[in-house]
């Protein structure tokens, strides 16, 4: 990392324009910029509330089931011969995964609100059924958005998401993933902007949602922090998380910003491999530019047109990337890599049967990271790797991976 | 005095109000464009706004969705666009073009490079949907000293604090969104466009252009009546979807249904 880089200042973005360097802020059309606007002044208000933390607080507890553990897979890490592997669990969390950190904190801010109806956009579903799960808790009327490609390989994520009241709209436009989910439900909150609340899945899009994502999902690095001071008795030498919008990650990094000793590995989707140019790692092999509200890393031709990306992962499979780091790339404050859909794999099946957790597709991406970095590590050395999600959801991807029809 | 400006003094003069049709470029092919908008101007369009295929159109409805996909399936860029510009302009030096799209393929080829390029061709105004004021103080710079006119959106949602301040940001006209949605979406309410563009009025004199819900002559006419133009995209790029098949009569029948909003708005 380099050492001219003012630690504390990094820590306070975005400026107040919601610009992370030249990343971030405001780029919508006009209809939607008072809505932003008012949601940056309730949330700025709310999030100072004692009482507003309070509930927050209270439903992470309680209803989420934190602090999620942080778990030494030791056998994995003798296995692999090198750093200690530590696992922060939020795929124990309700509902699976990590998403439903932000969905509670966007429910409670539409509730201080008063919004009757909330929308959301999902890839692998996961940030869909957190979003339905908190809008049934709350007797929301609640749409989710998800592409047509998504609905057939997270079948089963689609079923729950129905059981729990929401409804399912398949996007059957552009490339029928993540981005075209995001591009309907940019249309639909335009149109019913006055009574809709739109629940974002990820630190991305429009001023001020990267930094409220960031700030609803700081709970994962808050903890994970403290549970290594208390647990190893000092800070891990590195982080790893996967990073399709980066929420995940920038949940656990944010805590460590102004530790300048841990580094931080952010580890993208590398589909068939960077070199085939089916993937879906913008900071590894795009280029900045500007689409869903802000600017960032995005995958584009020489056009300015976003192009497809390939990832085995629904939940990766996007071609834009939290603000956040595109600017802690260009920095050097983190650093972006990228795991194949093989290595991925490979890992989601090492993990499975040397520890007998069954994380996330897209968790094995950073696991597959994790475990190629700790090789290069000693063993008194530490790495916690955000397990952000657990495999149900993927058993019939994987399944279909391995021949087998269920 | 750009052409949009001595576009609206003339109409002004005359005491007529702007029509201005919206197309695709490369909509259904590249090789339509330019004789597609030739037939515009012949039937009565005062300004063509003339739109930048985008991969990821957010704020557009189904209509010009598509319009973009077919335009994309012949790769039509942006470069190609101003192309289309330059070809336009061999005949018609009068007739004002704003291109309308979103930023991200401006902001890969640059800013200056777009203006040069934009300029060069005969581009009068652009009109960015992504692009809000605050975000585009570079833009607007580069754009003015290149003599090029920035047009913004107003909705019904902008309230008087911003009204204000995109005034002070725009040029050539104003774009009033006349209704809460996407393109091509509701019908809109006279009465209540008329009472916001009473209200804008007090914080400029560029002229305002009124788009999204006008369907037909009828409409164009009800709402010339409050508005200094009145801009008609989605009902032109339906008929255009429906003629796919058939190139040589995009042009008439596209232009046909200008010809009858122009008759309207004129009576």
């Amino acid at each position: 990392m380099p050492t001219n880089i003012d630690l504390k200042a990094l820590a306070q973005l975005p400026d107040s324009k919601g610009h992370f360097g030249p990343y971030g802020g405001r780029f919508v059309s006009e209809t939607l910029m008072a809505a932003l606007k008012q949601l940056e002044e309730t949330y700025e208000k709310l999030w100072r509330d004692p009482a507003f933390q309070e509930e927050f607080d209270r439903d992470l507890a309680h209803y989420v089931g934190r602090p999620s553990p942080l778990y030494h897979a030791s056998h994995l890490s003798d296995k692999v011969g090198g750093a200690q592997i530590y696992l922060k669990r939020e795929d124990l969390n309700h509902t699976g995964a990590h998403k439903i950190n932000n969905t509670i904190g966007q429910a409670l801010l539409a509730k201080f609100t008063g919004k009757p109806r909330v929308i959301a956009e999902t890839g692998a579903g996961q940030h869909g059924v957190a979003t339905a799960t908190v809008a049934a808790r709350l007797g929301l009327e609640c749409k989710v958005y998800m592409g047509a490609e998504d609905v057939q390989r997270q079948s089963l994520n689609v079923y729950r998401m129905k059981l729990l009241g929401a409804e399912v709209i398949a996007v059957e436009s552009g490339t029928r993933t993540l981005k075209d989910a995001m591009n309907e439900a940019m249309r639909d909150w335009v149109t019913n902007v006055d009574d809709t609340f739109y629940i974002i899945g990820t630190a991305a899009g429009p001023h001020p949602y990267p930094k409220l994502v960031r700030d609803f999902q700081c709970v994962i690095g808050r903890e994970a922090r403290q549970q290594c001071l208390t647990q190893i008795g000092r800070l891990p030498d590195a982080l790893v998380a996967c990073v399709g919008g980066g929420s995940n990650a920038i949940g656990l990094f944010h805590p460590f910003i102004e530790d300048a000793d841990v580094k931080m590995f952010g580890v993208e989707a590398g589909g068939y491999g960077i070199q085939t140019g089916q993937h879906a790692a913008p900071l590894s092999a795009g280029s900045p530019g500007v689409l869903h509200g802000n600017r960032t890393y995005l995958m584009s031709d020489d056009a300015g047109q976003i192009i497809g990306t390939h990832s085995v992962s629904a939940g990766l499979d996007y071609p834009g990337v939290g603000p956040e780091h595109s600017y802690l790339k260009d920095i050097g404050r983190a650093v972006y890599v990228d795991a194949t859909d093989d290595e991925a794999m490979d890992a989601f099946r090492a993990l499975t049967r040397i520890e007998g957790i069954m994380p996330a597709i897209e968790s094995s991406h950073a696991v597959a990271y994790a475990m190629k970095l700790a090789k290069e590590m000693d063993k008194d050395q530490t790495i916690v790797v955000n397990l952000s999600g657990r495999g149900d959801k993927d058993i019939h991807t994987v399944a279909q991976i391995d021949g087998i029809n269920i | 005095m750009s052409r949009i400006s001595t576009s609206f003094e003339k109409l002004k003069s005359e005491g007529r109000k702007a029509l201005i049709p919206y197309v695709t470029a490369g909509d259904p092919a590249p090789s339509v464009t330019v004789g597609l908008l030739h037939g515009l101007v012949e039937a009565g369009a005062d300004i063509i706004e003339l739109g930048v295929p985008f991969s990821d159109p957010m704020a557009d409805g189904p209509v010009i969705q598509l319009a973009c996909e077919r335009a994309l399936q012949h790769n039509t860029r942006l470069l190609d666009v101003l192309d289309m510009v330059a070809e336009f302009r061999k005949q018609d030096t009068v007739t004002p073009i704003v291109l309308m799209g979103y930023l991200n393929p401006i902001e890969i080829i640059g800013y200056k490079r777009f203006a040069d390029e934009a300029k060069k061709a005969g581009v009068d105004g652009v009109l960015t949907v992504d692009l809000p004021p605050e975000e585009s103080d570079n833009f607007n710079q580069i754009m003015r000293a290149h003599g090029i006119d920035t047009i913004y959106l107003i909705a019904p949602t902008t309230e008087d604090e911003r009204i204000k301040y995109i005034c002070e940001n725009g040029s050539g006209y104003l774009y009033y969104v006349s209704v809460k949605g996407v393109t091509g979406s509701a019908s809109l309410n006279v009465q209540e466009v008329a009472d916001k563009l009473e209200d804008i009025r007090q914080y400029t004199d560029i002229p305002l252009g009124v788009g999204f819900g006008i369907k037909d002559a009828d409409s164009a006419k009800a709402v010339s009546a409050v508005a200094d133009g009145v801009i008609v995209g989605s009902v032109l790029v339906n008929k255009i979807a429906d003629l796919v098949k058939e190139h040589g009569q995009i042009a008439p029948q596209v232009s046909a249904i200008i010809k009858d909003m122009r008759i309207a708005m004129d009576s």
